[in-house]
């Protein structure tokens, strides 16, 4: 049995150390020892996206993250999109659009998003279904999340 | 107000990230909880072996002998058991044998790998035809789980005499849903003032069934049971009768541990397990006479109803009452039987039946178009259902049916006919890329079938909170589809209140009434009434109590509100369901109105097929629909444009793959559903006919959008390739190789 | 999640000297690990044998791409993101940033690893047929030193490799391809994203006065392991572009590939697909 390590993260801009496995996955170091609970379990396999979360600014399946790897990283999870009290230009117009219909893949689709939103400023629906295509959903057909994208691109595009 | 987009009540808590699924709840102490499960689809259950290196004595373990009540899951048939005991039948595979938790979740897993079935196999019947066959049989004395018969005028005699006759075989798969978010139950089982108290949070659609089933599986009575509907990631049917089964399971690991207990599907469990859509085989026989005016339809309709009869007796009803389709036809019978086989029971799946038997009908109509050579949109059109016409249950079509105007609609919408002149000059070129276009013209009955609402007998309501604002008593789920927000739009309207005064109740049976189960696109029609006149109701009494004057302002309402919370205590104010006085049902001969009333579309779809992988892109699709009344556009957009990516899934990609009776492909992987990549963008079309039985006028929508994609689709095919047998789905590449090699090999 | 969290051991090598001492003090008992997107998944699914793990991701030494006038040598930990991300590796290996950008979805590319991409072995992975194609060279370093081996002579067998104990795959060289070329990469899966591949067809061919100088043509999904078409390569070498013979060379493929039936294709799909790719490369090159 592997000795636990101290792991050193920063989560949504906030230092945390716990002692956890090192195999542990980051999926579960953000859920059941940090209790952010926004990150979700849909497959385990890497397919779904639901457990999307950035890694040192880049999109990553939290439930591949073996714990050792996140020595000293940065993670933004769903909970640190928001400014606040006020919601992101892109969670706003999740909201306008309809972009979440069950929801459960919507903090996953969220970190995409806003990631696929920094590199491409101005996306066309084939950049946008393309930046997305690691995030699926059930619900919606991926239609108001599309217009919720460019929504979102056009308002962070006008205020840059 | 009713036709508003109002933005979804808890929306805010979803993009934040705050809303919170079962697996989210946090309950310290709790055990993790597992299922033992057979590997075998059919045999006696000899023994249980506990493997060595696992401290045994530390786990709570359940097996059949331990229930205390009925070892029967509560359903439409009461035939499933909870668990297997020893020396009992294992009828699939996957079926529960022992359930085992234990606080360390890694340790469970490692327990659940160390115990082994010993069971002594017995012949499996797999699939429909064995079923038939009967050499072997599985249920009841001729392997039926239901048999229906549906008959108008006499077939026999028309097809003697008429100028064509034209049979079809057609089959569809089974279907997942893959909900992103896998079942999952908590549960808690402990004394409450001496008595004692099952208490389940999950992603449940239906409280009342999964409280029903506990109360069965314990022998409590109603009080000592409470079900709780967490926020839930997506359910489609796959979370209708299911829950009942894992439910109950993590009731008996909390009852016999007394302990909390959290019972988690992974993705793997979840797809090999629980519930999917029937598979059916359908066989048609059609007699038209020369003008292409339909004379006769016979239908053989068979699902593979799985184990146990559970909802198969539901499923094959709408699935036979749909099978006829929008046509309208003197000389009906439809014969619908479920038949057993040793697989997990299929359940509930978005459209429940009508899927199957619409896919046959609108495939079936192309292709004797084709044989009698007459234009697929004529031969529909002389055939439709109009005002007065019966259909095959006798039901009179009693509204202002325009089927043709939606075709039309819809052809316009994307070209349908330039499109096809313009493929049918590109095809023939060379290049490996043939273009199509297709449709396909269907209806969804709203609401339960037959008597099924008066069986229910729906209660809901609306109380007044001590702020002044309202909320929604009903146990009606949120699972995506903005049943929150709907509710909340039809009372504000029948208060004439700003949609933000008024919200809904948790979802908990100590608090919500039954007004039945979130399903059979009946939430907004049946529960939206009913909320309607407890609305009227509830601002009546206040009238009438002296708290409100009218007319009233939303603040002079509010004020009311509180003032008479703070002086009654409780104000609320319930309706129920009465059956409306011209619906007329016989459960046995199946004739009358099967549905109070049906929402009615055309569906068009352009693909694209690369004759070198036999790759199909969906380069376009139009889906209009006549729905009643649109409550709130929005989402009600959100619904369809959902709705046709999993019917394109089921007519392309989705296939089940099963070996020895049980789902092999059960990785995410491996079972492909739609990504943002592979959908075009779909226009949805609307059209109004207020029906006078549902709130504002509206019908149902949540199903509708299955039906129709999947034969638009291999219509589509069949434009871009020619007659080949195109009689299944999902008509994934391989399976359309095969069938372009049968007609170029000959 | 299936696996059983206390059975699992990782060692966090700072350096690859360090790393290689471990590896020689105890061959074999350390599997690699890279990006995790393979091993972890098998892990989620309960069936990961090995158990004690060496994690490369803090060895500088292994990452980065470094470009000299005759090729490129990317460090082991090169992920699918670094791969489209690089300008010369768009300049010079097409086909190299079609197999990245075929991998999975974007959170597994910026992930996954072309050495762990080679070294998991899987014959549906995206990137070996491109490499093939580039005629791709490894560099396997141990205590002992360093081994050159060509990348088609590397794969042995089903999950078998020309890989020892003791050594880690540290460097991947691609000779950039000189003169008139043409490049061909396609993969068939069930849909159009995060699929795996049911077969991939990936080609260079250097063209010199109007015929196939040279051609290597990699496949993946069709054998046990990503292989070189070379019967096919035979059919075509030398040939004229005006002139190419297709259906022999169609004819020839049969014998480079072993396909199976398995759980997202039948042998018979993969057969016939396989060809028909071959078929469009060679119009294509023909209308060059």
């Amino acid at each position: 049995m592997a000795e636990c390590i101290d792991l050193n993260l920063t989560v949504n801009g906030a230092d945390h150390r716990v002692s956890v496995h090192p195999f542990a996955r980051l999926l579960d170091v953000l859920r059941e020892d940090l209790r952010l609970t926004g990150t979700k379990e849909g497959c385990g396999e890497g397919e779904c996206g639901a457990c999307t979360v950035l890694l040192n600014g880049q999109v990553v399946n939290s439930c591949l993250v073996p714990a050792v790897q996140v020595q000293g990283a940065e993670v933004v999870t769903v909970e640190g999109l928001a400014e606040g009290e006020s919601l992101s230009s892109l969670q706003a117009a999740f909201l306008t659009h309809n972009g979440a219909q069950c929801g459960f893949c919507t903090p996953g689709m969220l970190l995409s998003a806003t990631d696929l939103i920094n590199r491409c400023p101005n996306p066309s629906d084939d950049q946008i279904r393309d930046g997305l295509a690691g995030n699926l959903c059930r619900c919606t057909g991926y239609a108001k999340i599309l217009d919720a994208v460019h929504t979102a691109a056009a308002d962070t595009r006008t205020a840059r | 107000m009713i036709g508003a987009s109002s933005i979804r009540k808890e929306g805010r808590a979803k993009v934040l990230g705050t809303a919170i699924y079962t697996d989210d709840k946090f309950m310290p102490g709790a055990l993790h909880g597992l299922t033992v499960r057979s590997e075998v689809p059919r045999g006696i259950l000899r023994a249980i072996h506990f493997g060595e290196g696992i401290p045994w004595e530390e786990f709570t373990l359940v097996t059949a002998a331990d229930i205390p009540g009925t070892n029967l899951v509560a359903s439409v048939v009461d035939d499933q058991p909870f668990l297997i005991g020893i020396g009992e039948e294992i009828t699939h595979s996957q079926q529960a044998v022992l359930l085992l938790a234990h606080p360390d979740r890694f340790l469970a897993e490692k327990a659940r790998r160390a115990v082994r079935l010993e069971i002594e196999e017995l012949p499996a019947v797999l699939d429909i035809q064995s079923s038939l066959d009967l050499h072997t049989v599985i249920y009841g004395t001729d392997n039926l789980l239901k048999e229906i018969h549906i008959a108008k005028g006499d077939p026999d005699p028309v097809w003697a005499q008429a100028a064509h006759v034209i049979e079809g075989e057609y089959r569809t798969g089974a279907q997942e849903q893959m909900y992103i978010e896998p079942n999952a139950m908590l549960s808690v089982v402990e004394p409450k003032d001496g008595l004692l108290q099952v208490t389940v949070w999950g992603s449940l659609q239906c409280p009342y069934y999964v409280h029903g089933a506990l109360k069965q599986l314990f022998g409590l009575p109603e009080k000592q049971v409470r079900v709780v509907a967490m926020e839930m990631g997506g359910a489609f049917g796959g979370k209708e009768d299911y829950p009942s089964v894992n439910g109950g399971h993590a009731a008996l690991l909390a009852w016999k541990s007394g302990r909390p207990v959290r019972l988690i599907y992974d993705r793997e469990e979840d797809l090999a397990c629980t519930t999917k859509r029937h598979p059916s085989r359908t066989r048609l026989r059609t007699a038209f006479d020369a003008e292409g005016n339909l004379l006769a339809l016979a239908a053989d309709f068979i699902l593979d109803g799985g184990a146990y009869a559970t909802l198969s007796p539901v499923v094959l009803s709408r699935g036979a009452v749909h099978a006829a389709s929008v046509y309208r036809c003197p000389h009906v019978r439809i014969h619908a039987r479920a038949v057993a086989t040793n697989t997990p029971p299929p359940g509930a799946f978005r459209g429940f039946g009508a899927p199957q038997s619409l896919f046959a009908m609108e495939r079936h109509m192309d292709r004797c178009a084709r044989q009698l050579g007459l234009d697929a949109v004529e031969l529909r059109r002389k055939n439709f259902l109009h005002m007065g016409d019966t259909m095959a249950t006798g039901q009179v079509i009693r509204e202002d049916l325009d089927l043709a105007g939606i075709m039309d609609r819809a052809l316009a919408a994307i070209g349908y006919r330039d499109k096809r002149a313009a493929f049918a000059l590109t095809n023939p070129e060379e290049g490996p890329i043939k273009r199509g276009v297709g449709f396909s013209v269907f209806m969804h009955g709203c609401g339960f079938t037959g008597n099924g609402e008066s069986h229910v007998a729906s209660v809901a309501g609306v109380q007044g909170l001590a702020d002044g604002t309202v909320a929604v008593l009903a146990a009606s789920t949120e699972m995506g589809q903005g049943k929150n927000t709907v509710f909340a739009q039809i009372v504000a309207e029948a208060l004439q209140l700003p949609v933000e005064l008024v919200d809904t109740a948790p979802v908990d049976t100590d608090h919500v009434p039954n007004s039945g189960p979130t399903v059979a696109s009946r939430s907004t029609m049946m529960v939206g009434r009913i909320l309607e006149d407890a609305a009227i109701g509830f601002k009546q009494a206040l009238v009438q109590q002296g708290f409100l004057v009218e007319p009233y302002t939303p603040e002079s309402f509010q004020a009311a509100v509180a003032k008479a919370v703070a002086t009654l205590g409780t104000l609320k104010c319930y309706g129920q369901y009465h059956r409306p006085p011209n619906i007329k049902w016989d459960d046995v001969t199946y004739q009358g109105d099967a549905y109070p009333t049906y929402s009615w579309a055309c569906y068009a779809a352009e693909v694209a097929v690369d004759l070198d992988t036999c790759e199909v892109k969906v380069a376009d699709f139009v889906a209009v629909q006549e729905v009643g009344r649109v409550v709130n556009p929005t989402l009600a957009a959100g619904q369809i444009e959902g709705g046709v990516a999993q019917g394109i899934g089921w007519g392309l990609w989705e296939e089940v793959t099963m070996q020895r009776g049980r789902m092999i492909n059960n990785q995410m992987t491996n079972y492909i559903i739609p990504t943002s990549v592979d959908l075009p963008r779909i226009q949805v079309v609307f059209l109004e006919n207020a029906h006078a039985g549902g709130p504002g006028g509206a019908k149902g929508i949540g199903e509708l959008p299955m039906d129709g994609p999947a034969p638009a689709v291999v219509n589509a095919l069949e434009n871009a390739l020619g007659a080949l047998r195109l009689d299944e789905v999902p008509m994934t590449p391989d399976r359309l190789l095969e069938r372009c090699e049968e007609v170029s090999h000959g | 999640m299936r696996g059983y969290l206390p059975d699992f051991d990782v060692r966090v090598p700072s350096s690859l000297g360090e790393a290689l001492e471990l590896m020689a003090h105890a061959p074999g008992a350390y599997t690699p690990l890279a990006g995790g997107t393979d091993l972890m998944v098998v892990y989620n699914a309960g069936r990961l044998k090995p158990t004690r793990f060496l994690d490369l991701s803090r060895l500088a030494e292994l990452r980065g791409i470094e470009e000299d006038a005759t090729s490129l040598r990317f460090g082991a930990l090169t992920t699918f993101t670094d791969l489209r991300e690089c300008r010369s590796v768009h300049q010079h290996f097409p086909n190299l940033v079609k197999s990245a950008r075929a991998t999975g979805a974007l959170a597994i590319q910026n992930r996954g690893t072309l050495a762990g991409n080679i070294a998991n072995a899987s014959p549906a992975a995206d990137t070996p047929p491109s490499l093939l194609a580039y005629g791709a060279e490894l560099e396997l370093v141990s205590p002992r030193g360093l081994r050159r081996v060509a990348y088609d002579q590397f794969h042995q067998g089903y999950k078998r490799m020309d890989l020892a104990a003791d050594e880690l795959l540290a460097w991947i060289i691609v000779p950039k391809p000189s003169g008139r070329g043409f490049h061909y990469f396609r993969k068939v899966g069930t849909r159009q994203a995060q699929a795996i591949s049911k077969t991939c067809l990936a080609a260079y061919a250097r063209l010199e006065e109007g015929c196939v100088a040279d051609l290597r043509i990699g496949l993946g999904s069709v054998a046990p392991t990503p292989v070189r078409a070379r019967n096919a390569e035979a059919a075509l070498l030398g040939q004229p572009l005006a002139a190419l013979p297709i259906e022999a060379a169609r004819e020839a493929l049969l014998a480079d590939m072993s396909p199976i039936d398995d759980i997202r294709a039948t042998a018979h799909y993969r057969s016939v697909v396989t060809r028909n790719l071959l078929g469009q490369m060679l119009r294509e090159l023909a209308s060059l």
